[in-house]
């Protein structure tokens, strides 16, 4: 029969190794994709609520370019144009990150998953402006590293 | 005074009653049609809708041959082919390749050397070839009548270039990028005029009736086709306007006067 001292010692190297694999993946901490320029409203951070944002962005982006493109709709929730003007912002130095750059917001969990999406062959990877006002447009028209 | 007769006075008062009240309730709905008219706003949340059939008319006579602005408008405002002798974002294309929403067309006629110019670009066919040939039902036409391509779906066949007897479609042959928002357009995918639909769900005209305005030109008249009190549509009962190749039976959007 194990001893109380004896089962202690059990739990502490039992617990120890559970936490192993923890310690080993402490240094990815996933996608990091930059702060939106503002919140949506007081209540809401974005135009639906995060983790359905996350989940299911691209099936509100289909319903809402169909129903633009096609019926012509033109309200602003659930818009491309408007998640890039509120999600692609500058740098400290004013630089925009271009969609393929990990500091692009869409590629930043896009690179992670390895997910391709081919929205930025036809739509701007960067907000309404941004282009003209940005005088080091040149040195990243490369459009992006990856 | 028989029976009869007081019956046909009473029915004689009931039609004066209907018909009097009838007209009361003309007056009455009137001023709400007019409202209708002026205040015309489309919301954005409002679909296109099937009571619109958006047009231009072109007044070939007014239509200056020097003058390019409707198609310098159409450039800025969409983003295609170079403005300013700036190089077209194009540098692959050929000439003949490259992106041409809106071109301006010369006729001389050779009997009595009589020069026209005018504006050519998609006609907005009510029942357009591109549409019946498209695989994909990505060329398609809004319930008012504009005739696009829905690049979503598009997978740059071209049958629809080859259908439309306007050429009035390009095809965009490389990777292109800070499109404008109002306008994307990328790489595979045909594109042509869209009568400006972001501009007409915000009512205003698009950009080249807009320009040929700001020129003094006025050769350009843009509205409501199925609104008999718009502009349009008055100055075609009043001079009609004529369809290129009316032959096709195409019944365009895109009518022409002094061809």
């Amino acid at each position: 029969m194990m001893s109380l001292r004896q089962f202690a010692k059990h739990l502490v190297v039992l617990v120890g190794l559970t936490a192993l694999p923890m310690l080993s993946t402490a240094g990815d901490l996933g996608p990091v994709p930059p702060k939106a320029k503002m919140n949506a409203s007081d209540t809401t951070k974005c135009v639906e609520p995060i983790g359905d944002m996350r989940k299911n962005h691209m099936e509100f982006l289909k319903h809402k370019r169909d129903e633009t493109m096609r019926e012509g709709v033109r309200t602003k929730t659930h818009s491309l144009v408007e998640c890039i003007d509120c999600h692609v912002t500058p740098n400290d130095k004013g630089e925009f990150a271009r969609i393929g750059d990990d500091e692009h917001f869409c590629s930043s969990c896009h690179n992670y998953a390895a997910v391709n999406v081919d929205c930025f062959d036809c739509h701007s990877d960067l907000p309404q402006g941004a282009a003209t006002k940005n005088p080091h447009l040149n040195k990243l028209t490369a459009g992006g590293t990856k | 005074m028989s029976p009869n007769n007081s019956e046909n006075k009473t029915d004689q008062y009931r039609r004066k009653f209907l018909s009097q009240s009838a007209a009361v309730a003309g007056l009455a709905i009137a001023p709400g049609l007019v409202l209708n008219q002026v205040a015309h706003a489309k919301s954005d949340s409002d679909k296109a809708s099937s009571a619109n059939r958006w047009g231009i008319l072109i007044d070939t006579n007014k239509c200056n041959k020097g003058c390019t602005d409707c198609v310098t408008a159409c450039k800025t405002e969409n983003g295609w082919g170079s403005v300013d002798g700036k190089a077209s974002s194009e540098t692959h294309s050929s000439k003949e390749q490259q992106a041409q929403w809106i071109r301006k067309v010369t006729i001389t006629d050779k009997q009595t050397g009589h020069v026209q110019s005018l504006p050519l670009m998609c006609q907005h066919c009510e029942t357009a070839p591109c549409v019946d040939v498209c695989p994909t039902g990505a060329s398609m036409k809004r319930e008012d009548g504009i005739v696009q391509v829905d690049k979503h779906i598009c997978i740059g066949c071209r049958y629809c270039m080859m259908a439309c007897p306007y050429k009035a479609r390009s095809f965009i042959h490389e990777k292109l990028e800070l499109q404008k928002a109002t306008a994307p357009r990328g790489i595979g995918t045909v594109e042509s005029c869209n009568m400006c639909a972001h501009r007409v769900d915000k009512d205003q005209n698009p950009a080249c009736v807009e320009a040929c305005t700001k020129a003094e030109h006025s050769a350009m008249i843009f509205g409501d086709l199925k609104d008999a009190n718009s502009a349009i549509s008055i100055e075609l009962k009043k001079h009609g306007g004529e369809q290129i190749r009316a032959d096709l039976g195409l019944n365009t959007g895109v009518r022409y006067q002094g061809l």
